[in-house]
This record gives C-alpha cells, structure tokens and sequence, in this order.
C-alpha cells in the first residue's frame, strides 16, 4: 500500500501548491485592485485611521485630525469651517476627501505623496503609521475675514492677491457651508448633510472664486481691452474714441447705449483714459472692433484667460470667446457677449497691473511642513507671464487711480491711500440682472494687495446694483485690511 | 542477536520538546503582539498564560514520553502551535467586537483547547494499540452515519451561514460531522481492510483500467449517495466533498487502482452537476464563487474575506493592526483570511506549511505503519487533514466554491478543537507503532481479526 500513499502525498503537495498559487495570485498580483474595489471598507478605514496633517493659516490650524476613541480613531475638525470651508474643503469618512484642499492636496495631508517617501522610510520599516504633512496657507487670517464679512449675505467670492509673488491672501465663496458637518462620525447625519448640500439650488458647496460657473465680467474687462489698445501702439492715453450717445454695433441694427444714457464726455469724442475712468461703453465698443477679436484675445490669454492653473486647487479657464461676429466682438469690448471669466482671474489681471505688467502664478501653500513642523518645501514666486510692459500697466493704473478718485469706482476709496480700480456691472439673461464687479488694488504706488470681487444679482431683474454700489464698498474692505497688514 | 539489542533508536522527545517551547515562544510572541498592537500594553497575564499553556502541553509530552515514546516528535509542536495562533487571533477578533472578560470567545476557546488535549491524553492511554478500533468498524461506521445525519434532523439541527451543519442541544451547538470524520476513517479503514482484495484483483480490464465488478461498486455508490444527500440536505459541499474524496484516496490505497479515483471523480462531479442545475441553494453558492464582487450577490462574504486578504499583500499588517473583523465569521469560518490579512503572504505560506507538513507526518506514520490497518487510518486522517485545509482555504481563495468547514486547530469551536486532537492522538498512537523498534514489540505482526481479543501490548517495556 506505499506506492498509493506516496502517490496520495503527491496529490496532497498538489492540493497545497493551488492554495500557494491562489494565495499569492490574491495576496500580490491581485492586492492593489483589490485594495482598490470600489466600497473597500478596509481602504477608506485605513485612510481615514492617519494621523492627516493639518492645515494652518498664520500659525492657526483651519482643519486638523484629532484622536477619538471609536473605530474612526480621528476626527477632522474644521475651525472656522464657514469662513474657510472653500479653502479646506472636507474631508468625509463616507465621502472622502472632497473639495479645497483636502481633496487637492490629499497626498500630501495623507503623507502618501512621492515627496514625502524618503521622510516616511523610517516609518515604513517600523511599521508606524505615517503622519500627513502639514500645510501652512498664504491666507491672510485678516484679509479673509474682512472679505467673509464684507460680502455677508450676498452670493459672490472675493479674491484677493499678493500682486508681487501671487500669493492668495483671502479667498471667500458664499453662500458657504460648514465642512464639520460632512466629517462628522455621525453617517447618516453626514448623508442628510451632504445630500442637502448638494441638492441646495443655492450651490453652497461650489467654490465661486475659482470653479463657478463662469461670470461674464463686464466693465472690468475694459481693463484687457485697454491693456491691448495701449500694447498696440495705435492708442494712448489721451487717444480721442468715437463715444455716440448710442453705438451701432457694425453689421446689425442693434445699438447700445451707454450706462444710464448718459453721453461720456459731452462731446462726440472721448479720451481712452476717459472712457476707463467712466467706463464707457459706445467707445470701448468701437475700440474693440478696431482692435479685433486676434488681438484682444491674444492679450486675454497673456493675462491667462484659456489656461489651466492649480492653486492646487484646479481653477477652471476663463476664456473669450473665438469666431465671433463683428457685432459679437464689439460686446465683448464691454465685457459682455461669451466672455466669460473667473473672480481669480479678474484678480490676476489687476495683479499684473498694479506688478508693472508681470503676472505672478497664484498659489495658495506656502510651507509644507512635517508633523515636527520642520520645513519640507517652501513655494518660491514665480512669473507666471510677462502680459503687459511696464509703461502700460503705469498708464492703466493712472486710469485705474482715477475710477476710484474721479469715477464710477468711489466707493472703493481708501483714506490715506491711493486706490486703483475698476468697476463692472455684467448683464446676463434678458431682463436686465447684473452681476456687480470690483477688481482694483492698493496702495496704487506700492501695490500690496490685488483684489476682485462679484457680487451676484439678487434677483433676476435689475436692481439697480452696479459694481459701484455693491461691489466696490468690497473691495474696499478688502484693500484696506491689506494695506494695514 | 544481543549485539544488535544495544542499539536504541533515537525516540525525538527531545526534539519534540525543544519544538514544543519554541512552539509556545511564538505563541506568545504574538500575544504580546496583539496586546501591544490593540490595547497599548503588554498583557499582564502573559507568564501565566504562557506558564499554564506550557504546563498543559509538556503534560502531554510527558504522556508520549510515558505511552508513546516513540510517536512522530513533530505532530505534537505543530498542533500546539496552531492551536496557539488560533487562540491569538480569536483572542484579537474578541477585542475588535469589544467583547470584555468573561464573554470572550477566546476564554470559550482556551478551556476547549484545554479539553481536545486532555481528551488526546485519554485516547492515549485508553487505545495502547490502535488496532482494537478494528474491532468497532461496523459500530463506527452507524455512529458516523448517525454523526452526519444528525444535522438533518428537525428540533436539534441548526442552520449558520447557509449551511445546516450544526446541532444544537440545550444552549451547546456541536458540529457532528467533525466527530463523523473521525469514525468514518475508522470504518473506511477496517472495512476496507477486510474487503481490500475483492475490490483489487478482480475485475475486467478495459482501456489499461482494472475495472471493478458491478457488485463491488455497492460501497462506492452508497458513498456516494451519502455525500450528494450532504450537499443537498445540508447545503454544503465542503463536508460532502470532505467525506467523499476520503472515501475514494482511502479506497485507492486500499485496492492501488486509478480507476476507482476515476470512477469516483466522475460519479460526485455528475451529481454535483445535477445538484446545481436543480437546487437554488447550490446555484446560488456557484454564482458566489464565480463572481463575488456581483453588486446583486446575495452575499458579500467572500468579496469581503478577498478584500481582507489584498488588504495584507505580502507582508500583512500585522497582529491588531489590520481589519480583520469586517468579515462575517472572521473567527470561525474565515480565521485563515484574519490570517492572510493580519500575517499577509507570507504567513499564509508559513501556515500552509506547518498544515502541509502535519499532513505530510501522518502520511509518513502511514507508510512506516506495519500493518494494512494502521497505514489505511493514518493515511486517511491524515488526508482528511489535508483535504479539509483544501476545501477551506481553497473556499476562501476561489479555488472552489465557499462552503462551511471550520480550518483545523484555528476556528473557533469546540466540536473541531476537539476532532482534531483526536485524530493527532491516533496519529501519535499509529507513529509510536510504527517506529518502535521491534525488540520492543512483543504482539507484533498479529493482525487481530475483526471481534478478536485485544492483543497486549507494551509487553516489552
């Protein structure tokens, strides 16, 4: 009876040979899909069991992990979860990380980032948890909250910018929401929020600085219109424009009036730097149409209108539109017809004015440190375009001085200092409702602070809100905690 | 002849016992392991738990060395071991339910253990000889028909997870079939024994097969028939492939010939084909293993056990540190996936080695065995062994269908602790027979017929 039970034992190293086959095609071949598997509670648990770096605003964390007992083994807590919740987003247990930061620089927070490997290698081989990285914001804590409640109720974001680096001092969306909502341990209490949050028509949750639906821009697009005649050498300053009470748009029998009817100048003539410091609409209708549609965008796209930016949070284009009609490109020299822009983009280009013609890459991490806090990477400046030269960007502030000392801007002044800015009222739909703008910076000889504001129509007719009544009361807010930091 | 009498062969206690205390070394390793790991501290009762489960083992070595010096040295340290790491890893599932002191499943478990070793203690000292149970073939083979049917009965049978595998009886669940393994071997081995030369040499020869007679087909049909009434009545296919493929390796030592591993093959493949085109339950077990990550499964069992196991990879996430206990049953049915998920790949393999070479031992007592009876018993626990890790694992891997056999030494359950001692005390009793050397035997080489008086033995001692 041997040779059968040596035979039976062959059988048996065959039995165990599949068990090794399965266990290992399971256990390493198959491992990372199956980590991967959507629902894998062990993957979200995991995940959620780091120890996340936290994220701090002057030294103050605005989102932070601490330690609870349950299974969850932290909490992420949210500060001043509204007045940030666009900046840090939220991270969920049932959600994940979404939005903001978390959700953008979740590799980093979570400690799983390639630049993090070599300080993770001690911990890989003791089989200690890594911890996340921390990230220090260039968020002005007093910037933040003069925008927070300067735009209080109303829908709108405010951006504002270092003109000099492109750091972003404040960044504020509303309506807001409050991310402590979504981390909490309580699951069905964060379904119910979340699925409020997003059924909300309000869009809470939609960060309108960056990643709104776009805003068509208005007035304070003139700003780009103006940049392109000055950069082409056809027009200064002290050019005389075509300003009739009513300019027809060539092609069509459709007119456009200016803002109130009124008449820019008086005359059938205005000067360029007039037509800003008014914002007149008949001649900077006709100036586009002069320019063209080329050139105007060429010089969009050198303020970064078409380009893909991440912050890192990834800020959708603003864009201008191509193919448009003569009639079209003559709407778009008053900031209407497809144009279509973002707050921070309007920022940008008030930015690169105030920072004689040099667009500086906005940037919202300004230190990355370890959980020691020791520094890991530090974000250095960077020229993001060279976009106007120096001589134009000092006519365009001399202009831009003149909107809020002499113009449609002087809501926005600064006692004590000088202001540049430029206000817009963006019509959109057919009856009327504007979106009221500001974008401007200060103090206008030594830039600190950039600055865009929208504030959304309150109702779907006109009210009456200009960028000048709404908006630039704003901004002025804004500037004025800036130059004071 | 008195030259030769000097020579003593090398018994293996020693071996045995250095193993025996490595054995224990790991097990604690891993409790401290698993206290570090889960409660921050290292257990305060780890030296007298160590003490006593030293204690309670080198008793047992003590025994052997008594009754059984001459027993295989390594079955003894692979069982505790296991049985050790099962403890462990119920212990740590315990902790994840937040179960406290005195409703621990562990605690359950550790007085279980305690028992199965008593218990192989006593099989030890009450068999001197394994060949009396020749003398009970027929009682063993009604005790173990009655063992597996019993699920089946209505009041005391008990249906968990799908399958009816369990009676309960005041408060105690017991799943008989771990008991039935046992006598069914038993009876296999005597009767096959017996009737080893009928079902061998005679016969037609057809295609280079020896082919049986038709009425030597009665034992395998009637297996037969018993295996796919398992995977019907009791839905499940583990325990049904379990008895069956015993049956047929038992069958194959017995007679040596292929064509009774082929007709057996073909006869359980047709009714478990049958089985599945007609009984729900089986399809739906079928569809489980075929795709378990199906959003409509009825289960999310097995997906989940897979889930536990990619979770490990290859290094695992150590004791406590992994999630084991998001999986249903993860201290019973799939304490191995706990295994793979907490030891990763390469505990798995050190597992499945320590099973493999368990198995291996009881094939060699098999073939050192001097008798047809010892070597068709020890191989057939022995096989059982390995199969039912096959079944098991092999469940859980998607190599066959999940079905709801406990893992040897590791589930958490009494009824299994127990069989499985058993069968390494009957594996310990056949390995000392074996390898004793002969001056030392004295009723050697009288095979005691079925009803015959029990032979004497350790007459030489």
């Amino acid at each position: 009876m041997n040779s059968p039970i040596r035979k039976l034992a062959v059988v048996v190293s065959l039995m165990f040979a599949a068990l090794l086959v399965a266990t290992t095609w399971i256990q390493f071949f198959q491992a990372e899909t199956l980590r991967e598997t959507a629902g894998n509670r062990r993957t979200l648990l995991q995940e959620y069991g780091r120890d996340r770096g936290a994220i701090l605003v002057q030294g103050t964390p605005i989102a932070e992990s601490e330690p609870t007992d349950n299974d969850l083994r932290w909490i992420r807590t949210y500060s001043q979860g509204r007045r940030y919740a666009h900046v840090s987003g939220y991270y969920s247990f049932t959600y994940g990380a979404g939005l903001g930061l978390e959700r953008s620089a979740n590799a980093l927070l979570a400690g799983s980032d390639s630049s993090l490997f070599y300080r993770r290698l001690p911990d890989l081989l003791t089989g200690r948890e890594p911890t996340g990285a921390t990230l220090e914001l260039t968020i002005d804590p007093t910037i933040q909250q003069a925008a927070d409640e300067a735009l209080g109720d109303r829908r709108g974001a405010v951006v504002a910018l270092d003109p000099s680096t492109g750091a972003i001092l404040a960044m504020v969306s509303h309506p807001t929401y409050d991310p402590n909502r979504l981390a909490s341990h309580n699951l069905s209490a964060v379904q119910e929020s979340y699925e409020e949050l997003a059924a909300d028509d309000s869009r809470p949750m939609t960060n309108r600085a960056i990643a709104g639906d776009l805003y068509p821009p208005g007035s304070v697009f003139k700003l780009v219109v103006a940049a392109t005649a000055l950069e082409s050498n056809q027009f200064d300053p002290d050019s005389e424009l075509p300003s009739p009470l009513r300019y027809t748009l060539p092609g069509t029998e459709t007119s456009i009036p200016n803002f109130g009817g009124s008449s820019c100048s008086g005359g059938d003539t205005t000067t360029l730097f007039d037509s800003v410091r008014v914002s007149c609409n008949t001649s900077f209708a006709w100036l586009a149409g002069e320019l063209g549609a080329e050139a105007l965008n060429a010089q969009a796209e050198e303020f970064g209108f078409g380009q893909s930016l991440q912050v890192p949070l990834p800020v959708t284009p603003s864009s201008y539109p191509v193919g448009a009609d003569d009639a079209q490109v003559g709407l778009t020299g008053i900031g209407q017809y497809d144009v279509r822009v973002t707050p921070l983009q309007v920022a940008m280009v008030s930015a690169g004015i105030a920072n004689n013609g040099q667009v500086m890459t906005p940037y919202l991490i300004e230190t990355v440190r370890d959980k020691d806090l020791s520094e890991i990477d530090t974000t250095t400046a960077q020229e993001f375009n060279d976009a106007i030269s120096e001589s134009t960007a000092e006519e365009l502030t001399e202009m831009m001085v003149a909107v809020v000392e002499d113009g449609s801007g002087y809501r926005a002044a600064v006692p004590g200092v000088q202001v540049a800015g430029k206000t817009g009222t963006a019509e959109y739909g057919s009856s009327g409702a504007a979106h009221a703008w500001f974008t401007g910076f200060a103090p206008a000889d030594d830039p600190q602070i950039a600055v865009a504001v929208v504030v959304e129509s309150a109702t779907d007719d006109w009210t009456g809100e200009t960028g000048g009544v709404v908006a630039a009361p704003i901004a002025r807010a804004v500037l004025e905690s800036g130059v004071n930091r | 002849m008195t030259t030769i009498t000097t020579f003593r062969p090398r018994t293996g206690r020693t071996t045995e016992l250095i193993l025996l205390v490595f054995a224990i070394g790991i097990v604690m390793l891993a409790y401290v392991n698993v206290g570090l790991a889960v409660r921050g501290e290292v257990p305060a009762n780890l030296l007298t738990t160590g003490g006593i489960f030293l204690a309670v083992t080198v008793g047992f070595h003590l025994v052997l060395r008594w009754r059984a010096r001459y027993a295989d040295p390594l079955l003894l340290p692979i069982a505790t071991l296991l049985n050790g790491l099962g403890l462990v890893m119920i212990l740590r599932l315990d902790y994840a339910a937040g179960r406290e002191m005195g409703s621990l499943v562990a605690g359950r478990q550790v007085m279980w253990s305690a028992l199965g070793i008593i218990l192989a203690a006593v099989v030890l000292f009450v068999i001197r000889d394994h060949r009396v149970l020749r003398r009970y073939t027929y009682i063993a083979m009604v005790a173990g028909f009655v063992l597996l049917l019993m699920p089946m009965l209505p009041l005391i049978g008990h249906e968990e997870n799908g399958s009816r595998l369990w009676i309960r009886i005041a408060g105690f669940s017991f799943q008989p079939g771990e008991v039935a393994k046992i006598a069914l071997t038993v009876f296999f081995a005597g009767y096959l024994v017996a009737t080893r030369d009928a079902l061998s040499l005679v016969g037609r020869r057809f295609l280079g097969l020896q082919l049986p007679r038709g009425r030597d087909l009665g034992p395998i049909l009637a297996a037969w028939g018993l295996s796919i009434m398992i995977l019907v009545a009791q839905r499940d296919l583990g325990s049904s492939l379990l008895f069956f493929g015993l049956f047929v390796a038992m069958l194959y030592v017995a007679t040596e010939r292929v064509s009774w591993i082929i007709i057996g093959l073909s006869l359980f493949c047709a009714g478990a084909y049958v089985a599945f085109r007609l009984f729900a339950h089986v399809q739906t077990r079928v569809n489980l293993w075929l795709d378990p990550f199906d959003p409509t499964a009825s289960s999310d069992q097995v997906a989940k056990g897979l889930m536990g196991m990619g979770h490990g990879g290859l290094f695992g996430t150590g004791l406590g540190e992994g999630f084991p206990h998001l999986t249903y049953f993860a201290n019973s049915d799939y304490i191995f996936a706990s295994f793979a998920e907490e030891l990763g790949l390469i505990g798995v393999f050190a597992m499945l080695m320590l099973y493999a070479l368990l198995v291996e031992r009881g094939l060699r007592t098999a073939i050192g065995a001097r008798e047809g009876f010892g070597k068709l018993l020890a191989a057939g626990l022995a096989f059982s062994i390995g199969l039912q890790i096959f079944v098991v694992v092999g469940g859980l891997t998607r190599v066959i269908p999940l079905t709801g056999l406990t893992t040897p030494f590791l589930s958490a359950g009494g009824s299994s602790l127990i069989a499985n001692w058993i069968i390494v005390a009957l594996l310990l009793r056949i390995s000392d027979h074996a390898r004793r050397p002969v001056a030392e035997r004295v009723t050697d080489e009288v095979q005691p017929a079925v009803g015959a008086t029990a032979p004497q033995p350790g007459g030489g001692r």
